[in-house]
């Protein structure tokens, strides 16, 4: 792939990226950053490939750390993200759960 | 090894995949503009990302695939345990941490690859060598930066600025220092020397702690944002380095998303990005000015008082700060609002930008504690409501509603947006004592005529507020 393809790509994305974001709204923004953790995880694809492709002592020990970096964020990130967000999609509570909570 | 072999690195079929990938992640990200759809929006971006995975896997060439194991395994085992183990006060800290491991792994990528093309004693192309040394750079500030930012976030550091005389002098020969070995190191891009990386990547380390160790506690939901964009360009940069289409677009989606928070984030206070990294502003002794020693006449009140005063409203407007936050109130909060609109009352909750330790933080927290979304007032939204509110209530939320930042031009807080609990009839402030907010000064909501002091801690004072409405 040449630099120019790379950089019309880059340049596509960053419109993408601020049109889709811009629209995410304030409630949501932490959710959003553990999940953009996540998908930050995307490196981990740069990790497995120096690793797979690795040919020295160091290289070992370096791009296994990248990789379990990597997997941290995707494991961590989707996972937290679905567990916070799971709190907004709750349904309220019937009122008399509520009630029967409130009377300790 | 050649089991696996099912896709030419590089080739069509993988890079359809990755668009795949990226696709997904795309289609994730609208999903999440609504809370209802936010959850699938994630799992759809999740099976994204194991589209990749999986493509990566199956190269051609790919080998030692017990550190590959290893790695994801341990990767795994620590997500895992993380993302059920944390407490929603916990996530500034959780994101800090993400950002700075997302940042370790493309500085470590970007050694490894500086490594491997050197003993192939191959030319060194710049369109990957620049984006490498780039990758280093900002992995390295990233990681250094967040541990930081974690480490003050956890408190194992103080909160307040920690800074050296002396110290944006260091700064900038330090981020000289940075570009003169990058351009040395792309002029000689024939055989780049790895000891002359491994110092860009220490003084990158460097850098990251100095800039971030002077920034305050409030500051931290902007940092921790353009830490997040950070490590989003620098994940794009990797992208170019090995050419990989889903790395540039999924690392530039992580950029805009932190800088537009970080953005967002600014606005909220009225200060410009540079003026947060470079000011210390924040935790600076509020000594002088006011003359502190003298105490202005406010009104204090009880429990009980408050309960009555929240009964017989027929609108409560709550403020929560990150107060409410530390003080693990929101359940209780929640409570009082439960009693209220037992009794018919409406309460809505106001959410300023700020409010909490990063971009979003209260919502979660009072999600967490059940409070319907639709409840969750942003402070555009809440602030024309205000004079038809009965009874405003701020719970741990100081300087955000400070009244000096609309009237007094002088004020350090000047200019910035504030939920304006001062129009409402009446305002209950729930706080342990009149001491002043991260901005180390005085809040003249204090002292207004309407406004009551509930001398006490969040937590308590709510569950006792919420008792005596219920024995009203």
């Amino acid at each position: 792939m040449s630099l120019m393809t790379e950089i019309t790509i880059f340049v596509l994305a960053v419109f993408v990226g601020f049109e889709v974001i811009s629209k995410v709204p304030t409630t949501l923004h932490t959710p959003l950053m553990s999940q953009t953790n996540a998908i930050h995880g995307i490196v981990m694809l740069g990790g497995l490939i120096v690793l797979g492709f690795a040919d020295d002592g160091l290289e070992y020990v370096i791009g296994t750390i990248a990789v379990a970096f990597g997997a941290i964020n995707i494991v961590g990130g989707f996972m937290v993200t679905d567990r916070m967000l799971g709190m907004f999609s709750r349904k309220p509570r019937p009122k008399a759960e509520t009630d029967g909570k409130g009377g300790s | 090894m050649g089991l696996l072999a099912v896709f030419e690195p590089g080739g069509d079929a993988a890079t359809a995949l990755y668009i795949v990938a990226f696709s997904l992640f795309i289609i994730g990200i609208k999903q999440g503009t609504h809370p209802t759809t936010a959850k699938r929006g994630n799992l759809i971006a999740a099976v994204g990302m194991a589209v990749a995975v999986v493509t990566t896997l199956l190269l051609d060439g790919m080998g030692n695939w017990g550190l590959i194991a290893l790695g994801l395994g341990i990767g795994t085992a620590v997500g895992v345990i993380a993302s059920i183990r944390v407490q929603m006060t916990e996530m500034p800290q959780m994101v800090a941490l993400y950002n700075g491991v997302g940042g370790g792994a493309v500085a470590l990528i970007a050694w490894s690859e500086i490594r491997h093309g050197i003993s192939l004693g191959e030319d060194f192309p710049l369109d990957s060598l620049i984006p490498v040394i780039f990758a280093g750079i900002v992995g390295s500030v990233s990681f250094w930066g967040s541990n930081i930012a974690f480490a003050k976030l956890q408190d194992l550091i103080p909160t307040r600025p920690i800074a050296a005389p002396g110290q944006q002098v260091i700064n900038a020969i330090l981020l000289l220092a940075i570009i003169v070995i990058s351009v040395v190191l792309a002029v000689d891009h024939e055989s780049p020397s790895e000891g002359l990386f491994i110092l860009l990547l220490v003084l990158a380390a460097i850098l990251g702690n100095l800039v971030v160790l002077p920034i305050g506690g409030a500051d931290m939901p902007v940092v921790i944002s353009l830490l997040n964009a950070f490590t989003g360009l620098s994940a794009a940069a990797a992208g170019f380095a090995l050419d990989n289409v889903a790395l540039i677009v999924a690392g530039t989606l992580v950029g805009s998303s932190g800088t537009i928070l970080t953005m967002e984030m600014a606005t909220a206070m009225n200060r410009s990005v540079s003026n947060i990294l470079f000011s210390g502003f924040g935790g600076a002794p509020s000594g002088g000015g006011g003359g502190g020693g003298e105490e202005r006449p406010h009104v204090s009140i009880g429990a009980q008082d408050a309960a009555i005063k929240l009964a017989y409203a027929d609108s409560v407007v709550i403020v929560p700060g990150y107060g409410l936050a530390v003080a693990q109130a929101q359940h209780a909060i929640k409570e009082v609002a439960d009693e209220l609109e037992k009794r018919g009352v409406t309460v809505n909750y106001a959410i300023h930008p700020v409010a909490g330790r990063m971009p979003g933080h209260m919502n979660v927290l009072l999600a967490e504690a059940d409070v319907p979304y639709e409840n969750l007032k942003e402070m555009e939204e809440i602030n024309p409501e205000m004079p038809r509110t009965d009874v405003a209530v701020v719970v741990g939320a100081n300087d955000v509603t400070n009244p000096a930042a609309k009237n007094d031009p002088d004020s350090p807080i000047a200019g910035m947006p504030i939920i304006e609990v001062n129009e409402a009839q009446q305002v209950i402030v729930i706080k342990r004592s009149l001491s002043p907010g991260f901005a180390g000064i005085d809040n003249d909501l204090f002292y207004e005529p309407n406004t009551s002091m509930l001398f006490a801690d969040a937590k308590a004072a709510a569950a006792e507020i919420a008792a005596e409405i219920g024995n009203l």
